[in-house]
């Protein structure tokens, strides 16, 4: 099989590494909202009905979302090995918070009403807050560790050696900064989510809400900005590499320079869009919220989420997974991918299914399109939740 | 087995693993059951059938959230516990489960909610479509972990690469068209099948023995009964076991199966009962049966099954092997770059790459199986023979419940062509007895398939022990327990809420049968 030859390896592994991001930013846009509006059910919704009317705006379409989640996953285990295998194995207490709360979510949305129980119902609303909320945390507390760079060496059969010491280490200034970002992000696009999907007191409070988290999430995202650039040192690749070459993390070498995550927006100005569509989205969303207009809304959380996720990939290309122990052992775009022939075969795969995917659920999404049907929830009827 | 690192990673899949197979076989085969049902009432437009689509669709949706929340843990598993295999192998086993999220559970997952909620938003032909592409996403997602598990058994179309230190990919045609994993895909399937339609049958027996919803329930016993036998018949009749003689490992599976310590002239004889002594390398008060073995596994009367021991001889010869071809990759890694290395290490990499992972069973007893003495080499390759005695009782009561479900299903599918399924109230409660079987055949199918794969994750390339994260004993063992605590949590509740919706039966459905539904053509009173 020569076919893959078409596409040099050098212009694949860009190329999946932009879908590395574009898986990353649709978990994040579509889950996401799910996962705030999780975080906001207990807040939101106070009576019973409130809150079944608060999880059904999600329920038919919250286990499609998920799927970019384990899609991700699959991705990165499939063009990206050595970033899977650090960092999953890297974050392995964070890893299983994450799983743990993830489990919680499908089995509350289906089980909470299935008894007439309000002890019952109560436990899974939390349960589901927990769901919606610590992988919201913990996710953003991850990138805020990756940006510092994570304690991890290969030896040389390049098994990863992890040398961090407890899960508190990862709970250091700048990455709990990034955590509450990350949930001030995912609620403020929850609260988008709502207003769109729900009417009345639901509505009503979601809007105050999501005002809130638009503010918290673009003064946040600013002030990570100045902690990135005043404290947090940059990587930096000292020696040559050859971006057609095999994938061995060990053949380069890497310095810590201040300031260094900085130096991708000053070579390449284009780049500034995105932090500014991050501020500017939630800046957006802001006054959207305010003005009732919520498709307009929901598209300007879209949108910051975009920018901020986009930003961090940017400040740290070629960069994937730095390393703050052995700096030559951190995982960069030219030296942690697949080989050249599974780059090509999952890129055929994804120009077929990807577009397939996204044609699908759009159509979902226009079936199930309208307000949360109150009266149908008390009469019990065409809702399964 | 102590409770090292090794341990209790095996454990903890084991346990993650087992625990997400309580749930898939159910969703596999009730989805497809579901999809017929609902064409039954499309094609007709008799509204029982809807009812009896969403009756069964509740059940499905109780099982279907914990197959889901199980399955997230599976598919970060790799990475968290088993870094070193993420990495050795990434470059093949990653492109399948990629491959299965994109093109089967999108699908599934996706669908699956306006299987729920659609009903009064699709037209009848649309909600239809839903269901069917649930059916097709829980199965196609089948096909494709499948791949991944039967490249694990049998790692076609890839070659090591000492520039990375990896398996990469060769030929991405032979992992998907890998006859392992085809059959196994086709056995598994079939088992999700008899599952759900065991379990359809039995709740539908307990209905009937206590005259509750009749019309529902003999209709759907008619369905599974039809469905349950042909899957039945197709679990047996295309079980894996043709798979076995594809490669090395497999046949050493086939032999630890059968307790075949020594080659036998063929047509080798089949062992029905015994007590297998891996010590003693015997089997205690063994039952025979001539023939039968020979023409199982290899579908013909001359073909000779190899025994343990000789397969233990040529595990030495592949081990030697080995060590040259580790050798090689040493003096190529050493080498200041390609142009240094020596063209015998890279002709002996050629010759020898197959059997790299076999030198690497010597790293239990030595860091450089270069230095290994010929007792450490004897070791490793007795280390090759699974568990002999697990294995054999596990085939075998996996094998003889797969029969009883061909009796049963063949039974009521009888009876319901006789129009008696009511008859024989005895029978009724055999079937709901009946209805944890297909769960425990199945499991046993699993540890058959993988506690006899060992001590390889990846047959002949890469020994389990050698594939674990570098994490301590201490984290792995909490986070094993805190995954037996919430799963078993939410097992009970899971089965409270399905025993629940089965004691209260179907809801009344919207409109009413008896204006539109003519005598029941198929299970009349």
């Amino acid at each position: 099989m020569i076919l893959h030859q078409l596409i040099d390896y050098e212009t694949l592994r860009i190329i999946w590494w932009l879908l590395l991001g574009v898986l990353l930013i649709a978990f994040a846009v579509t889950d996401g909202f799910d996962l705030g509006t999780a975080t906001l059910l207990p807040f939101v919704g106070k009576t019973d009905l409130e809150r079944r009317v608060v999880i059904n705006s999600i329920g038919p379409t919250w286990e499609g979302n998920q799927v970019w989640l384990i899609l991700a996953g699959g991705a990165i285990f499939a063009a990206w090995p050595p970033l899977y295998a650090v960092s999953f194995s890297g974050f392995y207490l964070a890893m299983f918070a994450i799983l743990f709360a993830l489990i919680l979510r499908p089995v509350g949305f289906k089980y909470r009403s299935k008894r007439d129980d309000a002890t019952w119902r109560t436990a899974w609303d939390w349960a589901l807050f927990v769901g919606g909320a610590v992988p919201s945390l913990i996710f953003g507390v991850a990138v805020g560790n990756v940006l510092q760079g994570v304690p991890f060496h290969f030896n040389d059969e390049l098994r990863i050696f992890y040398e961090g010491t407890t899960l508190f280490e990862l709970l250091n200034p700048f990455a709990l900064l990034c955590g509450i970002l990350s949930v001030a992000m995912l609620v403020m696009h929850g609260s988008a989510w709502l207003t769109l999907k729900t009417k009345g007191v639901v509505a009503d409070r979601s809007r105050a809400y999501g005002k809130i988290a638009a503010l918290a999430t673009a003064v946040l995202f600013v002030l990570g900005g100045v902690a990135l650039w005043a404290g947090i040192d940059g990587y930096h690749i000292t020696s040559t590499v050859n971006p057609l070459g095999p994938s061995n993390p060990l053949a380069k070498t890497v310095a810590k320079v201040p300031g260094a995550w900085f130096d991708n927006y000053s070579s390449h100005h284009w780049m500034m869009l995105a932090p500014l569509l991050g501020i500017a989205g939630a800046a957006a969303a802001f006054v959207f919220m305010g003005a009732r207009r919520e498709i307009a809304a929901i598209l300007a959380t879209s949108l910051s989420i975009f920018g901020i996720i986009a930003t961090v990939g940017l400040s740290m290309f070629p960069f994937i997974l730095p390393s703050s122990v052995d700096p030559r052992s951190s995982l960069t775009v030219w030296d942690s991918s697949s080989s050249h022939m599974t780059l090509f075969i999952m890129l055929v795969v994804a120009v077929i299914f990807v577009p397939t995917v996204i044609a699908y659920t759009t159509w979902v999404y226009h079936v199930m399109w309208g307000k949360v049907d109150e009266k149908a929830i008390r009469d019990e009827r065409g809702h399964a939740y | 087995m102590e409770l090292d690192i090794v341990a209790l990673s095996r454990l903890q899949f084991a346990v993650t693993a087992l625990y997400h197979f309580l749930f898939v076989p159910l969703t596999l085969g009730l989805s497809v059951l579901l999809a017929i049902m609902e064409t039954v009432y499309v094609m007709t437009g008799r509204t029982i059938w809807r009812q009896m689509t969403k009756f069964w669709g509740t059940l499905f949706g109780i099982n279907f959230v914990l197959g889901v929340a199980t399955g997230l843990v599976m598919e970060f598993q790799f990475g968290m516990n088993w870094s070193y295999y993420s990495h050795y192998v990434g470059d093949i086993f990653g492109a399948p489960l990629a491959i299965e999220g994109l093109m089967a559970f999108f699908l599934e997952a996706t669908f699956v909610g306006l299987f729920f909620f659609g009903w009064d938003r699709l037209s009848k032909v649309g909600h239809l479509m839903a269901t069917w592409a649930v059916a097709i996403g829980s199965n196609l997602s089948a096909l494709w972990i499948l791949i991944a598990n039967g490249w694990m058994q049998n790692p076609v179309g890839s070659a090591f690469n000492p520039q990375t230190m990896r398996m990469e990919v060769t030929d991405f045609f032979e992992v998907v068209f890998n006859p392992v994993a085809q059959a196994k895909f086709v056995h598994t399937v079939s088992a999700g099948y008899v599952t759900a339609s065991i379990f359809v049958l039995g709740v539908s027996a307990w209905y009937l023995y206590n005259r509750r919803y009749v019309d529902l329930a003999k209709r759907s016993m008619t369905v599974a009964a039809s469905f349950g036998l042909a899957s039945a018949l197709s679990v047996v009749v295309l079980g894996d076991e043709s798979g076995y003689l594809s490669t090395e490992h497999q046949k050493m599976k086939l032999a630890a199966i059968e307790a075949m310590w020594k080659t036998e002239p063929a047509p080798a004889a089949f062992t029905l009962f015994g007590f297998p002594d891996q010590e003693s390398r015997e089997t205690h008060f063994a039952v025979h049966i001539p023939w039968v073995m020979g023409l199982i596994g290899t579908r013909s009367l001359t073909t000779q099954i190899p025994g343990i021991e000789d397969l233990v001889e040529h595990a030495k010869v592949r081990i030697r092997q080995g060590i040259s071809a580790y050798d090689a990759v040493q003096q190529i890694r050493a080498a200041s770059d390609q142009s240094a290395v020596p063209q015998a290490a890279r002709d002996a990499l050629e010759k020898n790459g197959r059997d790299l992972g076999y030198a690497l069973l010597l790293k239990r007893y030595v860091d450089d199986p270069r230095k290994a003495t010929d007792a450490q080499i004897d070791q490793a390759a007795w280390d090759t023979v699974p568990s002999v005695p697990s294995l054999f009782w596990s085939f075998r009561i996996m094998v003889g419940l797969g029969f009883f479900f061909i009796l049963l299903t063949g039974t009521f599918f009888y009876l319901s062509a006789r129009r008696r399924l009511d008859h024989y109230p005895w029978l009724l409660r055999l079937a709901v007895f009946a209805i944890p079987l297909p769960w425990i055949a199945a499991e046993l199918g699993w540890v058959v398939a993988e506690f006899g794969r060992q001590p390889w994750i990846i047959e002949g390339i890469l020994p389990t022990a050698a594939a674990v994260s570098s994490l301590g004993a201490m984290t792995v063992l909490l986070t094993l327990l805190g995954f037996i605590v919430i799963y078993t949590v939410l097992f009970i509740i899971e089965m409270g809420l399905m025993l629940r919706a089965i004691q209260s039966g179907p809801k009344p459905d919207d409109e009413p049968e008896a204006i539109l539904v003519p005598p029941s053509l198929i299970a009349a009173e």
